[in-house]
């Protein structure tokens, strides 16, 4: 029983750290400012082979597990939330999906240029109509010979409209099981089919240098063989795809609970009211002191389910529970570092105003926490 | 090419740093130690021109054994081994003595090209690439912001307060170089994991054949007598502007040399 990290395992910590601080620190304001995607980050990030951390080398992966994967989005939320969610779902929602669930045709075409950062792919499953309760589905594809047409529209798309994205996996009815309910399929879209609309960017609230688009088809004609995994397991492949996005969710919301301590830290240090640092106040004291209890909780937990993930054990509830707990550590923390912060906790050019802004955010994507609530609950029998 | 890049482990020159007040040696027990910035440069050179015309890349450090640490790192980014030249005879070498053990060490590596960084931001001497070159009988590029390989030819542009001037010489030789000369890469896991399995040999002086008193503390050359806290920052220079605020300025700017 040891939750201390390897040499290895440290050394990539550290090295995306370093990354962050010199890389993605001095910049990210000003791409957050104008709402713009940060391309140059994300060409240097697949430099360092961070997009195909988790991915076996035979597809230009770095042979790197979940669990690594999950260090680097902590290291990068610490410093920014925007660059660790284009990571996040470009890995657990693009290419996870298609290296799980591909046939080796597709594993071929798609993911080498995904796991070098060259391409993006996204996943959609959420709609206007329906999020929490995604077995709603409506977007249909319907078989015409050898083409699949979807007919539809996807709601809150990460990566899914930037000048890297290659495909968008997408849910849809493929008709209907024995028992009346929805046969859902995955369909793999490649970016500029016809009939495939990217709409323009959401104005967000947060994540404003992410890129989320919502996706039109209209009569979308794809090859038969763009079917991802096989008919009628898309619900099934989804949920477990969601699972582990949970886990990196945990870790993008320590990072970013983990930055507010940072910030805190040396904000106190520095600002002075009454005579003297307000580090000197107890009242500031405790407020950070709880921060980092907060981060360094939500932390065990997180490394614990991706530990089990890694292991092939058992890991939904864990998973939901490192979540749950991690993100709204996140949301605490951001509130708190604004606090300590003062007025000028609530302006833009300083990270905290940005993580009290990205922090919301991490409550509601990849299951909501009355979603991980009820995750829990149902595994513990209720 | 057979590449031979030098890497020392500095204390980090972003947090605080001292001298030990038993020996005046740079305390190295207490300090977050990490690569020698300009070294990373170095590495990536190196790393660029294998790329380009093949060859190997090994990484010789001296220094204590906490060094294996910053030369797994250096590792990590890509080179194809290392040799740590370790010895507690070696606490307290000056310059002078470093550039024996290194030239020594070199010896027995006959590499084609030497790289190195311009200065450690510890010691920022800036002679050992020069001793080196001298002690080896090869040339010194020194200073370098831009390098070619050309078949046997180096060329190298050499950074001056002024601008740069173009310098050739036949390999083998020393080169060192600038934070200019490109942009270091950072450490991928699958670089991080091979580290782990690259060969890491270490040699004592008596390996060298170099007499302990001839370098460390007891063969220095010079001795650091006494030192002391850096003064407070001062208040800085205010000017207002009458008029030639600007004039003053870039007066200033010039006098500090940044422009
Ligand atoms: C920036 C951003 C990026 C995103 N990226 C992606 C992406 O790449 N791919 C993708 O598919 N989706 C993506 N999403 C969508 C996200 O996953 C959904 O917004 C989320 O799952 C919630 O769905 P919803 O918005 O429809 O909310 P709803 O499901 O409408 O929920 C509204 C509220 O009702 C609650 N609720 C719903 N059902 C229950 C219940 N049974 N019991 C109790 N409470 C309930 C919810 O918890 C919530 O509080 C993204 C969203 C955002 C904002």
């Amino acid at each position: 029983m040891d939750f201390r990290l390897t040499e290895e395992q440290r050394a990539l910590r550290d090295s995306v750290r370093e990354f962050a601080l010199e890389q993605v620190a001095p910049v990210i304001g000003e791409y957050y400012e104008r709402h713009a995607f940060p391309y140059e980050i994300v060409r240097q990030m697949g430099k360092m082979g961070l997009f195909g951390l988790p991915l076996p080398e035979e597809y230009g992966g770095m042979g790197g597990d979940y669990f690594a994967l999950c260090l680097a989005l902590e290291e990068l939320a610490r410093v920014d939330s925007s660059v660790a969610i284009t990571l996040e779902a470009a890995i657990s929602l693009g290419a996870m999906p298609i290296y799980r669930f591909g046939t080796p045709e597709q594993r071929e075409t798609w993911l080498p240029r995904l796991t070098a950062g060259e391409a993006l792919a996204g996943f959609g499953l959420t709609e206007p109509g329906f999020g929490s309760d995604a077995g709603g589905t409506a977007t249909r594809a319907v078989l015409d010979g050898d083409e699949w047409v979807v007919n539809g529209s996807k709601a809150f798309i990460t990566n899914s409209g930037t000048d890297l994205t290659a495909l968008v996996t997408v849910t849809a009815v493929t008709g209907v099981n024995p028992d009346g309910s929805k046969e859902i399929s995955a369909i793999i879209v490649p970016s500029g089919t016809p009939g495939f609309t990217v709409q323009p960017g959401y104005s967000k609230v947060g994540w404003c240098a992410s890129d989320t688009h919502e996706l039109t088809f209209d009569d979308c004609r794809v090859p038969a063989a763009n079917l991802l995994g096989e008919r009628g397991r898309g619900f099934a492949q989804f949920l477990r795809t969601l699972d582990e996005g949970r886990v990196a969710i945990a870790a993008l919301s320590v990072g970013l609970a983990q930055g507010c301590v940072d910030e805190s830290v040396k904000y106190a240090g520095q600002r002075r009211a009454f005579g003297r640092p307000i580090g000197d106040f107890q009242a500031i004291q405790f407020k950070i002191a709880d921060m980092e209890t907060r981060a360094y909780t939500a932390r065990l937990a997180y490394y614990d389910a991706a530990a089990r993930l890694v292991a092939g054990e058992p890991f939904k509830r864990q998973a939901a529970i490192a979540k749950l707990y991690a993100s709204e550590a996140a949301v605490t923390n951001a509130r708190e570092a604004a606090q300590v912060h003062g007025g000028y906790g609530f302006m833009n050019e300083f990270p905290v105003g940005r993580f009290y802004r990205d922090a919301k955010i991490l409550e509601i994507g990849e299951g909501t926490s009355e979603i991980q609530r009820m995750i829990i609950s149902r595994d513990l029998g209720l | 090419m057979n590449i031979v890049v030098l890497v020392k482990q500095v204390p980090d020159s972003g947090a605080e740093r001292n001298l030990r007040s038993d020996d005046s040696t740079v305390d190295r027990g207490s300090a977050s130690n990490v690569i020698n910035e300009m070294d990373e440069y170095a590495i990536e050179e190196a790393l660029r021109i294998r790329e380009a015309h093949g060859g190997e890349v090994t990484v010789l450090s001296m220094g204590p054994a906490g060094a294996a640490e910053s030369i797994r790192k250096a590792l990590s980014m890509g080179p194809d081994g290392a040799v740590h030249v370790v010895d507690d005879a070696l606490h307290g070498s000056c310059a002078v003595a470093t550039s024996k053990v290194l030239a020594a060490a070199l010896r027995t590596l006959s590499p084609d090209l030497v790289l190195c960084g311009a200065e450690s931001t510890d010691g920022r001497v800036q002679v050992v690439p020069h001793m080196l070159a001298e002690r080896l009988g090869v040339a010194a590029l020194t200073g370098a912001r831009k390098l070619t390989v050309d078949g046997g030819t180096l060329t190298v542009e050499r950074q001056t307060e002024e601008g740069y001037e173009v310098v050739t010489a036949p390999a083998p030789a020393v080169v060192s170089v600038w934070d200019t000369i490109n942009e270091p890469r950072y450490p991928s896991f699958k670089g991080i994991m091979a580290a782990k399995k690259k060969p890491l040999r270490t040699l004592a002086l008596a390996d060298l054949g170099i007499p302990a008193d001839e370098v460390g503390l007891a063969g220095a050359t010079s001795a650091v007598v006494e030192h002391s806290q850096r003064p407070p920052r001062s208040g800085g220079q205010k000017i207002t502007d009458g008029g030639d605020g600007g004039v003053r300025l870039v007066e200033f700017l010039a006098a500090e040399k940044f422009v």
